[in-house]
């Protein structure tokens, strides 16, 4: 389980995040949402220590990662996959090298069960025979795709997803949707995705945190979104017109 | 006071920079690796740059030398002078801070807005070691070979060149050459060059680690790193020659 306790954080004079506690639960995806410049990637860089916080804390199974040394902090790391929302992928290097990277870093297999794991890992995502081919040769669901191969070659306790469907079409959304769910399943791990997209969060969001203007305002299950009566939450669900009708209508 | 935070700034990264490589396998690749993209991908422009030099200080060193108490060889001896003391360390280091410093610059730069240094740090990786250690190393002891390579380029140039104008022999350009040679000033620009590469590599890392934005903030990280390696290079150009050879 990943706890986060009253964190908060200032950028110079403005105050990003304000006193946020939740708990991530094991083997759910756990989502951040809310609308863009709330907050929500902040917040993940703060849990993964991209970001330094002002105050609280962000415990993995217990362990206070900042009051951890670089090494502790380290061994932490290695316990995280991480989906950027560009897919942050090595340009320079092609899919298999990107995938097997981590595990060159950090293991000492040989090359042929590297090779083996990469093979697992792209099964996995459904992008065979891709091996060869660079980031700028792949589309973006492609990229993502890949990213996630990469995340799970080291079997993470951690998976964090920063905006996994941002510029995808619906039907590759959904693809992308279904992986981190199975995968989130399959390996009972701990997932946390950000996201502003609707459809994400009714589709595979087990527990839900909306983020507005730097602070909590509501906590609950996809079902509870539906009635929530939070008139914060119910703009940001019942953004169009559409929206607002179909509620009225139930 | 936006100097001192850029000060303090530029030396937290060159601690981490200096920490421990991760894997030490990958560190000997990753430093032939910049071997190859930094040191033999500049030989071409060295060569062209360092050739011509020669040539242009015989000619005009001949045009200069018109008075009969001038030997003619002391054209030989200015083409050796020249490149070995400021052309091939100096102006060959200039020429690399455009080349080299522009192309890691943008290298990192855009690792850092497309969040391939924040993918490393999210693995456990120390990104500056990883990224800049490799760099720093590899120019620190290929760019001396660089300007030795210069040096020969530049005197051969000198020697093609002023026998095809025949503004001097190849008797008085041999004497010349070897006339009065002192080795201590190879090492000198052996050790201006080893600094000059250090210069080059952090400060160009250091503007594109510290990129922020996207395609335009990279652009201008580029051109910056490009002009502080300049001036920076100019800077200690003077205090050395100051320190070493007066």
């Amino acid at each position: 389980m990943i706890q986060i306790n009253n964190i908060s954080k200032s950028f110079s004079e403005k105050k990003v995040l304000d006193d946020i506690s939740f708990t991530f639960e094991t083997g759910k995806i756990n989502m951040i949402i809310g609308e863009s410049g709330s907050g929500k990637t902040t917040l993940l860089k703060c849990m993964v220590g991209l970001n330094e916080i002002d105050t609280g804390e962000v415990l993995f199974d217990g362990r206070n990662f900042f009051a951890l040394d670089f090494n502790g902090k380290k061994e932490i790391r290695k316990e995280i996959g991480m989906l950027f929302q560009g897919g942050a992928l090595f340009d320079s290097q092609t899919v298999e090298e990107n995938v097997t990277f981590p595990l060159t870093m950090f293991t000492d297999l040989s090359m042929q069960e590297k090779q083996e794991r990469a093979n697992f890992c792209l099964k996995r995502v459904n992008l065979e025979n891709a091996n060869d081919l660079y980031p700028s040769e792949l589309s973006g669901g492609m990229k993502k795709r890949v990213a996630i191969a990469r995340s799970i070659s080291v079997q993470p306790k951690y998976l964090f997803c920063d905006e996994p469907n941002s510029g995808l079409d619906p039907k590759t959304s959904i693809v992308i949707d279904n992986l981190i769910k199975e995968i989130t399943e399959e390996y009972n791990i701990i997932t946390i995705v950000i996201t502003h997209d609707m459809n994400s969060v009714i589709e595979i969001g087990d527990n839900i945190m909306f983020i507005y203007k730097g602070k909590k305002y509501w906590e609950g299950n996809k079902r509870d979104i539906l009635k929530t009566e939070n008139k914060e939450l119910c703009d940001f669900v019942y953004a169009t017109k559409f929206m607002k009708e179909l509620k009225s209508k139930f | 006071m936006q100097l001192f935070y850029h000060f303090g700034q530029y030396f937290i990264l060159i601690y981490r920079t200096f920490s421990k490589p991760e894997k030490l396998s990958i560190f000997r690749k990753r430093i032939f690796e910049e071997i190859n993209l930094l040191g033999i991908g500049s030989l071409g422009i060295v060569a062209i740059i360092s050739i011509f030099m020669g040539a242009v200080i015989t000619i005009q060193s001949s045009s200069n030398f018109e008075s009969p108490l001038i030997p003619v060889y002391a054209v030989g001896v200015a083409v050796r002078d020249s490149m070995i003391l400021e052309f091939s360390p100096t102006i060959v280091s200039l020429i690399l801070a455009g080349k080299i410093g522009s192309s890691i610059s943008s290298e990192i730069g855009t690792m850092r807005v497309t969040e391939q240094i924040d993918a490393l740090e999210v693995m456990g990786i120390n990104s500056a070691a990883y990224l800049i250690q490799p760099k720093i190393i590899s120019a620190f002891f290929f760019n001396p070979i660089l300007v030795i390579y210069s040096m020969f380029l530049g005197v051969f140039g000198g020697y093609v060149f002023g026998i095809a104008t025949g503004v001097v022999t190849d008797y008085q350009y041999t004497l010349g050459i070897t006339y009065m040679f002192k080795p201590y000033y190879v090492t000198y620009a052996l050790i201006k060059t080893a600094v000059f590469a250090f210069i080059i590599t952090s400060v160009s890392s250091y503007h594109g680690y510290y990129t922020k934005g996207g395609a335009l903030e990279v652009g201008r990280s580029s051109t910056k790193a490009v002009v502080y390696s300049s001036v920076l290079i100019l800077l200690f150009n003077f205090l050395l020659t100051q320190l070493l050879l007066i």
